[in-house]
Parts: structure tokens; sequence; C-alpha cells
């Protein structure tokens, strides 16, 4: 449990952190809270030869709100979104997932763009980045461009973000229609990582689903955007039957292996569970007004 | 609790703990806080194969890193004759591997460096080539035709058969089993867990070039014991080795066998003559260290057709792993699991058991658990719920009928047991009371008219604690008796040393307690020292509920000979006879005037100033107990669960407790020890598995595979409690500290069971994971 030999740089600034990055993006990792990277460089899973901590960067902490967009910055910690109580009212899968991360240890550390660029296909946000459609805003020296959630993620522990890039913040699309989500996690206690979990977001035109995302965590090599379940959905009346038609697509796409949280099969029925019960409570939220 | 109680702490007073005081401060004295001057670091090089010929191991790239010492292999150790060392169930362990390695994680080379990093770095460059051998990672693999065999290097082992032990008789058994109106059978498998002490295990290993003299700090819930063993095994005189047990974090059995770290860290201090620290990490812990249970049981239950208990047979297969090192008196093969007629008067029983080599981590240890009790209580209890289910009679209702009766005591059991006291039926009923039983069995009903899965579990324990009388337990052939000695100090107060050793168990403030109780000096006045081998007496050290019902009337003995001269010296100062004197806790007073009176504190002070004459100066004393019998603690535990039929997910809706562990020392330490007990025991229940795949790869080697609960998961406790004292014990007790790890399990997997019986299933193997449950219930059609 103890690390091998790493150097170790903390900028003052974003610039010069994206010019150690130009220069040795390759060996290095980024850290911010540092809850799945120490752990890693302990084991000494992770070996790189540099440690950029970007976690005193100015600026990069916090929620926005402008332009119809909801912009949190890189920084911002779980327990920051988890304790949001105006973000309950708009965006409540944001907190009620918050809550389900880890313990609060890490929440109090640990942050929810960190999280999503470590890429753990058993991470919570990355489910729920794809429910909501959300973008990433990734720099580098060269300048910013805008990354799609569905995009993102390549493979276990792999992202499309270049060596050079840091995620800065993250963005999401403020919907007008009555929107609702919900988050539900089988976790075998707490800080343990999902056995299963699904993200769901719904946005309603009147009592048909104009707009349904829904994402997996822990069933696959990424979390997995259920394409073919947010379609059964769309411009459908959610009753019983077409819930359970989503639900099953859902299950469909999910591609866990056996291992010791629990056999695939048992993994895909809990993902239409859950889809089941996500999707009701999120109707149930657009509908009662609450998001 | 009136403010004097308060201050003396006398028997059944709830005193706070005197040594929280240091450990809630952070000033603990724990092994990784022991630095030496000159001290240096090891790391220890582990097999990643379960079964692998070594072919060769090159340390010359290790051996030229920087701040580099030493790199020990097995090799070196065989040149000291150490690189095997004898196991406490009289086999042999590998120190360091030399010829195969046996398990993964096994102990294969040591880097011995100025720091920790260095010894870690060096140790990722030591090359080691293996030809690796097919992996048994079970008992019906290692009696499979063609095993390979893993005890090869020792004579005369052609298998992978360790022992064969039997208990009880075989012929009436049999008969009664013939005259049986029903005869119910279970299957079950108690997994492999771990004891996972908050703290792991480790030394600093002393020994000074000066004078030859070793001393060993170390993790070791029995100092004493091992220090004989290091004699014995090094051939050093045991005058100059020291052993000392600091704080310990924890130990529940993890802590009482002699691992490889502690023998390579010694010996190397011995070559390089400086101090040597060894601490291991969590992941080494899990997988090299003493594991509990990974038995495999088959208990047959011979019932009559008006639902009387006739026989019991059971016959078991024990996992030892690679070597037989399991920690128990050395007549029992498979520890006290000859209890496992449990709190129910059945007439005969036989049980038979056998066990196996495999290429898994040793141990065997008796985790919070008196040497295989808990796998015992777990099968009878399993067994008797699933009859009461089988046979269409209410769960409590059939253990009413079949108790062992209070006016039976003490008890001749059919596996030769004598229980010295107990009352089952009174202790169910204030359980059943507490839980509000018929009324939940009503709630039950209902809910599962409306498509809830919910039931109730029972489990009513007897455990057999307090190893013991010296005729039939011994350790290595060290009797397990244990001592206390006692010294009065001029001004009144005492220092108090025992043979025991607390793993956070409360020693310091229960022992003082017994001896305010029995010479009425108060327990804050009583110091209570433990684990230092050049101090403290002889003793064979805490585990398997001993330390009160062996120690603990060690305590009350010795304080009674410094009471009888006292009596002496009272006499001599108040000039009145010895048998004119009343003794009340903390004086002596001359019958009929109580004003002429003597303290304890003024008497202390006498025997230094003011003696009788003839009379040896001072006030002090040692007591070695033999007890003679064990001690029987029991309880009914009752479980309330609901099902989640989507996830499979278990909830724990109440859990009542009623234990009966004769008399309360310190009420609140016993408590604690009852909420720590139940809170492993759901952990094993439903959480907690050290399993292996094919090849023997540990899963469960850290603790994101491996869980511990936390106050989230852990359901509230609701306890009670029934006193049968001891007759034997001179102060009534009969030690606590396992009965809820033994009792519990048996009680939340019941739940379950009850909560599925009505779809006809009848078993879920430990640990009762949600995807168990899913299964069972989706194999009978059971969907959200």
């Amino acid at each position: 449990m103890f690390p091998a030999a790493f150097d170790y740089a903390a900028p003052a600034t974003l610039a010069e952190a994206l010019s150690v990055l130009k220069q040795r993006g390759d060996d290095a990792k980024v850290m911010a809270g540092g809850q799945s990277l120490i752990p890693l460089l302990k084991l000494r899973f992770a070996q790189p030869a540099l440690v950029l901590d970007i976690g005193r960067l100015p600026g990069l902490a916090g929620v926005k709100r402008d332009n119809g967009h909801l912009t949190i910055g890189a920084l911002t910690r779980h327990v920051d979104l988890e304790r949001d109580t105006e973000l309950g009212k708009t965006f409540s899968i944001l907190p009620e997932a918050a809550h389900w991360i880890a313990d609060p240890l890490v929440r109090n550390r640990g942050t929810m763009a960190g999280s999503v660029c470590h890429a753990d296909p058993s991470g919570d946000w990355g489910s729920v980045i794809l429910a909501l459609n959300a973008e990433l805003v990734a720099q580098s020296s060269a300048g910013e461009r805008m990354i799609k959630a569905a995009d993102f993620f390549k493979g276990p522990f792999a992202t499309t973000l270049r060596p050079d890039e840091i995620v800065t913040a993250i963005r999401i699309a403020v919907s007008s229609a009555a929107s609702g989500g919900s988050y539900q996690k089988l976790e075998r206690k707490v800080s343990d990582f999902a056995t299963v979990a699904v993200a769901v977001q719904v946005e309603m035109d009147g009592r048909k689903v104009a707009r349904a995302g829904i994402g997996l965590t822990a069933v696959g090599e990424t979390n997995i955007k259920a394409v073919a379940a947010e379609k059964v959905l769309a411009g459908q009346e959610p009753t019983d039957e077409v819930i359970a038609e989503a639900a099953r697509q859902a299950a469909a796409a999910a591609e866990p292996k056996d291992d010791i949280r629990g056999t695939a099969a048992y993994k895909k029925d809990v993902v239409r569970v859950f889809v089941q019960r996500g999707l009701k409570a999120a109707i149930g939220r657009a509908q009662g007004g609450k998001a | 609790m009136s403010s004097t109680a308060h201050l003396h702490g006398g028997i059944g007073d709830s005193i706070k703990r005197k040594e929280d005081g240091r450990f809630l401060r952070g000033k603990g004295n724990y092994i990784d806080d022991i630095t030496l001057p000159g001290m240096l670091h090891m790391a220890i090089l582990r097999s990643p194969h379960a079964h692998a010929r070594i072919k060769s191991i090159d340390t010359a790239a290790a051996g030229a890193k920087p701040g580099v010492i030493a790199v020990v292999t097995g090799e070196l150790m065989a040149q000291h004759k150490l690189a095997w060392m004898p196991t406490l169930s009289g086999d042999t362990q590998a120190v360091l591997a030399t010829d195969k390695v046996r398990f993964q994680g096994q102990e294969v080379a040591a880097v011995i460096a100025e720091t920790k990093y260095q010894a870690e770095d060096a140790r990722d460059a030591i090359v080691v080539e293996y030809d690796i051998l097919p992996a048994v990672i079970s008992p019906d693999g290692a009696k499979a035709t063609g095993a390979p065999l893993i005890r090869d290097e020792k004579e005369g082992q052609k298998d992978n058969h360790i022992y064969h032990w039997e208990s009880g008789d075989k012929g009436t058994t049999q008969a009664a089993f013939a005259k049986a109106a029903k005869v119910v059978r279970l299957h079950t498998f108690y997994p492999r867990c771990h004891p996972a002490p908050m703290e792991t295990c480790g030394c600093v290993a002393d020994v000074n070039p000066g004078t030859g003299k070793a001393t060993i700090y170390m993790t070791s819930q029995a100092p004493h014991a091992i220090r004989t063993v290091f004699a014995l095994v090094t051939g050093l005189p045991e005058q100059n080795i020291r052993v000392v047990s600091p704080d310990l974090g924890g130990g529940f059995g993890n802590k009482v066998p002699v691992y490889p770290g502690y023998v390579v860290a010694t010996a190397a201090s011995l070559l390089i003559g400086r101090p040597v620290k060894w601490i291991e990490d969590r992941s080494e812990n899990l997988i090299s260290t003493g594991f509990a249970r990974d038995y495999h049981m088959t208990g047959d239950l011979a019932v009559d057709k008006d639902g009387k208990m006739l026989a019991l047979r059971v016959h078991l297969d024990s996992d030892n792993g690679a070597f037989f090192s399991d920690a128990q008196p050395s007549k029992f093969k498979a520890g006290l699991f000859h209890i496992v007629t449990g709190s129910y008067d059945i007439p005969t029983a036989h049980i038979t058991a056998d066990g196996y080599y495999t290429n898994k981590a040793p141990g065997g240890v008796a985790y919070r658990c008196s040497f295989r009790v808990t796998e015992a209580s777990y099968l009878i209890e399993r067994l008797v719920t699933n009859a009461a289910i089988e046979l269409g009679i209410d769960q409590a209702e059939f253990r009413m009928k079949n108790f062992i009766q209070p006016e039976q005591m003490p008890y001749h059991s059919a596996t030769g047991w004598v229980y010295d006291s107990g009352d089952y039926p009174k202790a169910m009923n204030v359980a059943l009371e507490q839980l509000g039983y018929d009324e939940m069995r009503k709630d039950v009903e209902a809910r599962r008219k409306k498509g809830e899965v919910t039931g109730i579990g029972i489990a009513s324990f007897t455990e057999v604690v307090g190893a013991g009388h010296g005729a039939d337990f011994d350790i290595i052939g060290l009797r397990m008796f244990d001592s206390a000695e006692l010294r009065v100090h001029p001004t009144g107060k005492a220092m108090l040393r025992m043979g025991t050793k607390s793993q956070g168990q409360g020693h310091e403030t229960t022992f003082a307690q017994i001896v305010a109780e029995e010479l009425g000096i108060p327990a804050m006045d009583v110091a209570v020292e433990e684990g230092d081998t050049d101090t403290a007496p002889y003793g064979l050290g805490t585990y398997a509920s001993r330390s009160t019902p062996v120690a603990g009337a060690a305590t009350a003995m010795v304080s009674r000979k410094l009471r009888d001269k006292a009596r002496k010296i009272a006499s001599h100062l108040l000039e009145a006879a010895e048998e004119d004197l009343e003794w009340e806790r903390g004086k002596f007073y001359v019958k009929g005037s109580p004003d002429r009176a003597k303290t304890i504190q003024e008497i202390a002070f006498a025997a230094y100033t003011n003696l009788p004459e003839g009379m040896e100066a001072g006030l002090e004393g040692v007591h070695y107990y033999d007890p003679p019998n064990m001690t029987y603690p029991f309880g009914t535990y009752a479980v309330m669960v609901d099902v989640d039929k989507g996830t499979g997910q278990v909830k724990v809706r109440r859990m009542v407790a009623v234990d009966d562990c004769g008399v309360r020392i310190n009420p609140m330490v016993v408590e604690g020890q009852i909420h720590g007990g139940l809170a492993e025991g759901f952990a094993i229940a439903f959480m907690q598995l050290i399993t292996f795949d094919d090849d023997g790869n540990c899963i469960g080697s850290n603790f994101i595979d491996y869980l511990l609960p936390t106050a989230w998961e852990t359901p509230k406790f609701e306890t009670g409690e029934t006193v049968s004292p001891s007759p034997h014990h001179p102060l009534g007790a009969k030690g606590v500290g396992e009965s809820p790890t033994v009792g519990s399990p048996a009680a939340y997997v019941n739940a379950v069971i009850d909560a599925l019986s009505p779809y006809g299933i009848t078993n879920i193997d430990m640990p009762v994971t949600s995807d168990k449950v899913w299964a069972a219930l989706r194999s009978k059609g059971v969907t959200e």
C-alpha cells in the first residue's frame, strides 16, 4: 500500500496546467479529488510518472445557470450537488445520484467531472450524464471543444478525451417541459460500487413522454445509454405495458458479466426492475411538478 | 446506579471503560506506533499462484536497489533450519517457500530495507520462475481421483486427507434413525470468512546483538504461548525471548497463530543486528492469515411422530487450506464441533469429520468463536427450523418441545459434554415476548396475503466456552489454565497482571471490577496489565470466550487469597480474633461493632509497615486457575426480515437478542460485546465471503470484495437477558464475547428461509446475498 515513485505538480492556473499536459500528457494522470486515483496508486495498479493536481485551480468549482444551460464546474464535489436544494427542484436526479456515491468521506472530496473522466463502468455519474444528454467541456492549450456524453466513453477507464485535455465543466440543457428523474441503485453496502444502477430522466408533453433518457451502470464495458428503450417511450403515453417494454429493451441492452456481485442474468433482471421503478418515479415527479 | 457504585465499580456496575480515554484521544500504542532506533522495514513477496513449483528465485536486481539491506529467501531460512515451522495442530507450515507454493499469497521471499517504500520497490524487482500446477480448491477436489498431491514434501502423505474424527455413538444413533417417523436432512456450506481486525498483523523484532535477547513486539492474542513456540522453534533460551503485545486493534482469533512474517522478521533482526518492522497491508491480512469456517456439513435429524427429537447424525468435510494450522485444543480435530446437539435433549448422536488439504490459505481460526462452535450452532439451528417447517410445527413450539429442561442440569449430552446450567425455555419466552411473537406471526400472515415476502427466524443456541480443564484441553501440550497476579501497593492501590490479552474486550475495566468486588479496592485504583511476557504471569491468552471464565476466575481467586491475608492483618490491627471479623466490601469490622473497622487501604499500608509477628511482608499473590468444567452461555435470537421480490434484497426489520451469560460483571461492556457480535454475525450471514476461482485465485482480498458492515446496513438490535449463574465459576460468570456471532447467523438465515418457505425454498447458503435470493425466487416463478 505504498505507491511507486511519481512526480507531482500542482499548477496555480489552468493555462499552466494545460501547458504541463501539453508536454507530459502521455505519462501524466490528472487528479481532482483523488478518490479513485489515490487507491490505484497505493495498490500500484496505476504508476504514472506525473500526478497533475488540479484540485486548487481557481474558478472551476460550482454550479452555474446561463443561456438555458446548467454548467457544473470540474471541481464541483459530489457533496455540493448532493446538498444543492435549488438543483433538487429542477434536476432532482443530480442530488439523488450524488447521495448514492460511495460514502460521505468520498463525497466530500471527490468530483463529478473527475469521476466521469475516470470512466469506471461502475461509476454512477456516467449513467446520469447519458440520461441527461449532457456535454463535456474539454480544454487544451489549443482551445476548447464540446464532447457529447454519448461520444465520451470508449471502454473501461478509457474516454475520447485527449492526453493534453482537461474537462473543465459538464453542461446540461435546461428543458422548459415538465421533467423528472430518478436514480435507482443496488449496492451491497455503503461505499460499494453498484451491482446495478439505472438513471432515468423524462420530459413530458401532457400525458405523453416527449423524451426519455436512460443510462445503465455496471452492466457493460462502459456506462450504457439504453437507446432502444428510450425510443419505446418517445411520444407514447407511459402505460404499464409501454413501461414494461422499455424495461425489457433496457435489460436487453445491458451486457453484464458474472462476478462476485451476481450473475449476468441477475443483473439484467435488476435493470428491468429498476427501469420500471425509475420510470414510474420520474414520471410521477414530472407530473407532480417536482423534477 | 448510585454515585458511590460508580466510583467503586464492583460486579454489576456499568462503569465507563478505563482504557477508552487513551483510545479516544488517539494515544493507543499499536504495533505500527512502535519505532526503535535503527529500525529497518520488511516487505514480503507473496505467491501469485495457488499451486506452483518454484524453478528459480533471482534476487540480484532487488538486492542492488537503494536502501536494501538483505533479501531473504527460503533457502537462507533453510540454512538456519527455519524454512518450516510447526503449527498449533501438529502439522508443519512453510515460513518461506523452498519447493512449491501451495496457496495464493504464500510467503516466498522478504526484503529488508531502510524504508518501507524502498522495501516495496525492491520486492517488485525479485524475479521468481514458477511451473504452474493444477489447484485444489475444495474438499471434493481434494478427494477426487488423480487430484494433485499438495503436501508432497510430507513423508507418508499419499493423498490430501488430513484427519478423520468421530464423536458420539454410531450404533445407538443408527438404531434411533431406524425407528424415526421422520428424518430431516440439511446439507449446508458454512463459507470461508475472515476475522478482518481493523489492525492487521505485524511485529517489530529487536534482537539485541549485545545481550542476545530477542524482544518481539507482536500482534498476539496469546503472547506467552508464542514465546514458548519461539523458544522451541529457534532454540533460543526462553528467558532471552520477550514477547510484548501492545494495544491490539481487534483480533477475533486472527491474532492467535504464529505467522511466517514474525519468524522472518525475527531471523532478519538476529542476522542483521538491527530491529526489523513488518506490518501487513489489508490484502496480505485477508489472503494469508487465519481464516475461519469453510465447513461442508450434512445433518440428519430423526424425529418421532410427536415431534420429539430422537437422534442427530452429522458428517462434515473441513477445508483446512495448505497447512493444518487450526488454532485449537490438540485433542479435538474439529474443535468443539460436537456441541452440535445444542440446546436440545437429543438422546443419541454421531458425528464424523474429515479434514482436507487444499490450495488455499491455512488458518482455521475460531473467528469470534470457541473452536468451531459457530459451525455447530449454525447447523443445528438451521436444521431445527427446517424440521419445524417440514413437520408443519411452529419453529418456537418445536424448540420448546425439545429443549433440555432446567431440572435436567447438569446435563450430560450425547457427545459427552456436561452442561453446567441453563434455562432455555425461559430465554426463549423472554425473546418471544420482547418480539411480540404471536402478533408478529399474524402480521407476517397478513403481509403475505398482500403478496409480500416476509418471515421470522429463531435461533436458540448453546455455546461451550472457557477452555478449559487441563486434563482435556491443551494447546501444543500447554494446559489451558490462566493466571492472575495481584500486587497491592502500600497506599492501597493495586496492579493486576494477567496471562490473557485484551484486543478491545475491556479487560482493564472488567478485571479491575472483579478485584473491586472481591478485595474492595475501587476499580479505578486497580491497574491491569497484560501482554508483556517479562512481567505478566504465564497464561494461554484471550480467545474462545475464555478470559472471564478462566482468567476472571483466577482474578477472583487471587483476590480472595489476599483477602484471607488481609483478614489476618485486620485481626492484628483491630486486636480481635479472625473469626470475629466481618467482611464488607472494602473493609473488615468487628462483629457487632461496625465502628471498629479497618479498610483494605489501611490494611495494605499495614502489610508494609505494621505486620503481625512472623508474617511475611507485602500483600500480593498469584493464582493459576484450572477450570473444573466449561461454561455454557446460551440465548434465543429472533429476527424479522422483508424480502424485495424485484431485487432479492433482504432487509432486517427487527432483531431481538436475549443472552444468558451468567453473572454480568460490567453490563455495559457485555452489551457492547453483544452489539459487536450481532453486527459481525449479520455480516457473515449476508455479506462476507472469501472464495476462490478454479485456478485458486482468492476473491475477497480487499475491502471492496470482502465487506464490513457499517452503521448504515447494520440492523437495530433489541437486547434482553436472563441470568443463570455458572455453578462452578467463582463469580457465576460464563463468557459472552462470542455468543452473538455464534447464535445470530442462523437466526438471520432462518428468517429468510421462513420468508421463502411458502414457495418451497428450504435453503440458501451464506452469505445470503440478493442475487442468491433472487435466483431462488425466480426458480419458483416469483417476480416483480
